[in-house]
């Protein structure tokens, strides 16, 4: 386990240098006049420039710009936007909001990808594993951008279920129909993993013994079958956090609510170069680590790669 | 009756042999999911290509005179809140949408073809390279990566955006293509029949070529058909942000993220885009899943 | 916990004198999309106490099917048992209601798998999988389970067991995990054992450690041994009686002595002349000629009908009958007399 763990860490080490750095190389690398793509098509001040070249160091070779990029990020030293905030400081305010949403959106997603996986699962062909099936196909049809402003229409103003928008404290029963709406995005994929890896062990001949030691049908599936179709479901976690960053960009601005991804999106729609680069590289940052940490699970989960 | 041949010549006649392909085919043609998917990709082809068959309508006059009109004779959806007809304007979105789409599936695909069969025949370093590139391009979850590169591609203002979002997607969308195609040439390549050619001398680049594509190329084919729909709609999500097509291009991203606040006074605007582009996106995943299951029975 | 024998005991047509267990005209088919493979076709086996059964046979005459109609663990579906009774201790296991039959698994019949590693959940120990056992059949303890449990280890000669018994089933030796699965199965002192090619994933050397072990467990325990293999070097040794299967149904049940030294249907005539010899060193070898037949399209009459080098007219049209040819021998072929040689 402990060569792993360390395995694992120097990996994302690596990743991290990586994808940092194509980030910054997309944003930076190899363009004329770098403040003014920082600021779009906005007219810039002097002091404005200097500013942004004291934070840049856009003056230096390119190497060193990334290295001042990567150890503001490593320090938590993140600038200012062009508002003159510091973007530290909306992170922080935006940060608990994002968290209470997605882990809202995982829960749910998982609750209803597992639960309904496995029944499908069990008995494939069936009237119940029909309907999810087209249910999920649908599902997977719908661009987050169909989604978010559909389900705010009609559950939200038409139906009038849900608040259709949240306020500045963005509480649980405000973010309900959003997490809803973000666990769409994930819950197809989910479902249909759990379905298939749950038909898979059904088939398996540990189940074959399983059934064979005379346990009951329940603990057949409880103990036996469930815990090793988990394990492709709980790797398919650490791909859905990206899935969920994207669509918490949509969802938070059609929601109204003050999160990482509604600053995020305001950023790009007010030519905020530095919060996007800065949110960006963020939420690059924690996409690495959930990944991690999902892998860590995979471990507990299943012996064969723990002791590798 | 005593000759143990005769069962075998009795079996052979009902084996006749026929290719992958046309046993796909045969297998599709039976299927109602394929039959719906096909013909509602006809029709947003058509209506790409040939708008004017759908309506004699102009998506671009618009009078404010008719702003948030209801539905009438000659525009069936009504009109949005400048004045647009709803329903010439989503005809004319699946334009860009399906230019946009196919261009960088075309893209993504390329990337991922030679990539895919580069890791996959040479094994090895070239292999273990690719493999941490493609780790390293998905270690950026994808509107991430897309929205700082449609920024920087689109930062002229005089560009209208299209050449800025088919470069994003087809540069971040290639790597599921490229390991599905890296996983079928590997096993291409373990079967006798390519052994057998590498052994008699043909060079890697007719391997690859005559021998191992043409057995990875169907699912390959699947994954470029469901990464078409995945593109139409990563389209109308980077517009939607205001990465993608701008200004007065037509787009069902821009139309949805334009209705999107005026939706509690008139909703058709959101509805009607929202509509085209998800059954557009659903056509190509249904496709792509007949086409799987057509090649692969056991799949199911 | 109530006493699970004192239950077995008190069921309706329990005779403890009828024959521990008789497999009758057993028939299961497997419902497919490909269409009906009619995997086992009138199957009789019977099995007394401390004997060992050997049933032989080429791959997919349906010998594990039969196994597993008899434990009651087909995959159901595509697999459906259409006719038959499988009789223990004179109970037809067939007709019990599911909850009963549960019982008789593991209490009453055991059954080994070929493939330890993959019949064993790769993400629990080997302690935990054996355990398990001991706490839903017998309400042990969750400690008192952990005990029996490296117990057994103990008794199939698991080195170092108390330590062993927390590893993960990868963790072992091919041979290791055989035995691992041999406990499992000798957990709860069943009386009937079916051990679907037991050695067969195994090298040679600890194929035979393992058949050892088997063997003087089995004496131990006096114990009904159905062993299926297509060894028929392992089958020599260790087996009272054979019984040999193709196309789904037994050809030929006999001690063993008897089917080597005069076999009485020429399909296991065939099979042990394509046994290489060592008194027949350098002459070639006579291989059984074709393939085993499709189960979805079983030739008519004598199953083997096409590749018989005796088969006659009558073999394409009738069925052989069952010949008792002596107190224990079984066969079914129309010319017998010639393939005896007699
Ligand atoms: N789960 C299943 N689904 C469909 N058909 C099956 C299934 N299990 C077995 N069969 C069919 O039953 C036939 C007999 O299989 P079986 O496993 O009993 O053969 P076998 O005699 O044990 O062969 P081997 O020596 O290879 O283990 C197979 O040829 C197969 O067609
Ligand atoms: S019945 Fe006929 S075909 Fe069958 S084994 Fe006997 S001789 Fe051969
Ligand atoms: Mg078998």
């Amino acid at each position: 386990m402990f060569r792993y763990i360390v395995r694992r860490l120097l990996q994302m080490v690596l990743t991290f240098f990586g994808a940092t750095f194509v980030v910054y190389a997309l944003m930076f690398a190899n363009i004329d006049d770098p403040l003014q793509a920082l600021v779009g098509d906005r007219p810039l001040t002097d002091t404005q420039r200097s500013a942004l070249n004291a934070q840049y160091h856009l003056n230096d070779g390119f190497f060193t710009q990334y290295w001042h990029y990567v150890s503001g990020l490593l320090t938590g030293d993140l600038g200012q936007s062009l508002t003159g905030r510091p973007i530290g400081d909306m992170l922080a305010q935006a940060w608990p909001v994002t968290m209470r949403l997605a882990l809202l959106a995982i829960v749910i997603a998982a609750a209803v990808a597992v639960g309904a996986g496995v029944l499908s699962g069990l008995r494939r062909g069936g009237a119940f594993d029909t309907v999810t099936l087209v249910l999920t196909l649908l599902v997977l049809a719908m661009p987050i951008v169909v989604l978010a402003p559909l389900a705010q229409l009609v559950f939200g103003i038409q139906l009038g279920w849900f608040p259709p928008t949240a306020t500045r404290d963005a509480n649980l029963y405000q973010l309900l129909l959003p997490a809803l709406v973000l666990g769409t995005l994930v819950v197809a994929t989910e479902l249909r993993v759990t379905r298939a890896s749950v038909a898979e062990n059904l088939r398996s001949d540990y189940v074959r013994t399983a059934r064979a030691k005379g346990l009951a049908p329940k603990r057949v599936v409880g103990v036996h079958v469930l815990r090793n179709s988990l394990i492709p479901v709980v790797t398919l976690i650490g791909v859905d956090i990206g899935v969920l960053m994207s669509g918490a960009v949509v969802t938070e601005g059609v929601f109204n609510i003050p999160g990482v991804g509604f600053n995020l999106l305001r950023g790009i729609r007010t030519e905020d170069g530095p919060l996007v680069v800065s949110f960006v590289s963020v939420l690059v940052i924690v996409f690495l680590v959930i990944n991690l940490i999902v892998d860590l699970l995979y471990a507990a989960l299943d012996p064969r790669i723990r002791y590798e | 009756m005593s000759d143990p041949n005769a069962v075998v010549a009795a079996e052979a006649p009902s084996r006749t042999p026929r290719s992958l392909a046309g046993d796909a085919w045969l297998d599709l043609r039976t299927r109602k999911v394929f039959w719906i998917a096909a013909v509602l990709v006809v029709v947003v082809l058509l209506m790409a290509v040939w708008p004017s068959l759908f309506t004699s309508a102009d998506p671009r006059d618009c009078l404010l005179a008719r702003k948030n009109a209801g539905a009438s004779g000659g525009a069936p959806f009504g009109y949005d809140f400048q004045g647009c007809d709803v329903y010439a304007k989503t005809v004319y979105g699946a334009r860009d949408s399906i230019l946009v789409g196919v261009t960088a599936t075309l893209i993504a695909g390329l990337i991922g073809l030679v990539v895919g069969l580069l890791a996959g025949y040479f094994g090895r370093w070239v292999d273990a390279l690719l493999s941490r590139f493609v780790d390293l391009v998905l270690a950026i979850p994808f509107i991430l990566g897309a929205i700082v590169l449609a920024r920087r591609l689109s930062s002229d203002p005089e560009s209208d955006g299209v050449f800025a979002v088919i470069v994003t997607l087809g540069v971040l969308g290639w790597t599921t293509a490229a390991r599905v195609m890296r996983s079928a040439v590997i096993s291409a390549k373990n079967q006798d029949y390519v052994a057998a050619a590498r052994m008699l001398g043909a060079s890697p680049a007719r391997l690859m070529l005559r021998h191992i594509l043409p057995n990875a190329i169907s699912p390959f084919i699947v994954v470029l058909t469901v990464l078409l729909g995945i593109n139409i709609a990563g389209e109308a999500t980077l517009s939607y942000l205001g990465v993608g097509l701008k200004g007065d291009s037509i787009s069902w991203g821009l139309a949805i993220a334009e209705a999107g606040p005026y939706a509690r006074t008139v909703a058709a605007p959101l509805v009607w885009p929202s509509v085209f582009l998800a059954a557009t996106v659903l056509a190509f995943i249904m496709l792509g899943d007949a086409i799987r299951d057509a090649f692969d029975p056991k799949l199911r | 916990m109530t006493d699970i024998t004192a239950q077995m005991d008190a069921l309706p047509g329990m005779d403890p004198r009828a024959p521990l267990l008789h497999v009758d005209d057993l028939h299961v088919e497997f419902r497919t999309r490909d269409g009906v493979a009619r995997a086992v076709n009138g199957v009789n086996l019977w099995l007394n106490p401390g004997e060992t059964l050997a049933v032989l046979g080429e791959s997919g005459c349906g010998k594990s099917v039969t196994a597993q109609a008899i434990m009651g663990i087909l995959d159901t579906p595509p697999g459906h048992v259409t006719a038959g009774r499988v009789l223990y201790r004179g109970v037809d296991l067939l007709r019990l209601p599911e909850n009963e039959r549960r019982k008789v698994r593991a209490n009453r019949i055991a059954m080994i798998f070929q493939d330890a590693l993959s019949a064993l959940n790769p993400v629990y120990t080997v302690g935990f999988q054996l355990a398990e056992l001991f706490r839903v059949h017998r309400g042990a303890s969750r400690r008192e389970a952990k005990r029996r449990a490296v117990d057994l280890l103990d008794q199939v000669r698991i080195p170092d067991a108390r330590r062993r018994v927390d590893d993960y089933p990868h963790q072992f030796s091919g041979g290791m995990r055989q035995r691992v699965m041999i406990a499992m199965a000798l957990a709860l002192d069943p009386e009937v054992l079916i051990a679907d090619e037991p050695t067969t994933a195994l090298d040679v050397t600890v194929q035979a450690q393992i058949m050892s072990l088997l063997a003087d467990l089995q004496r131990q325990r006096n114990m009904g041994l159905i062993l299926i293999t297509h060894d028929m070097g392992v089958v020599a040794d260790v087996a009272d009686r054979i019984a040999v299967m193709y196309a789904g149904k037994v050809v030929e049940d006999a001690p063993v002595y008897d089917i080597y030294a005069h076999p009485a249907h020429a399909y296991t005539k065939a099979l042990l002349e394509s046994i290489p010899r060592l008194d027949h060193k350098g002459q070639p070898l006579n291989v059984i000629r074709g393939l085993p037949p499709a189960l979805t399209d079983i030739p008519s009459g004598c199953a083997f009908h096409p590749r018989c080098a005796y088969a006659r007219e009558i073999c394409r049209l009738e069925p052989p009958p069952s010949y008792q040819i002596a107190p224990q021998r079984v066969t079914s072929c129309h010319f017998v007399r010639e393939v005896l040689g007699v």
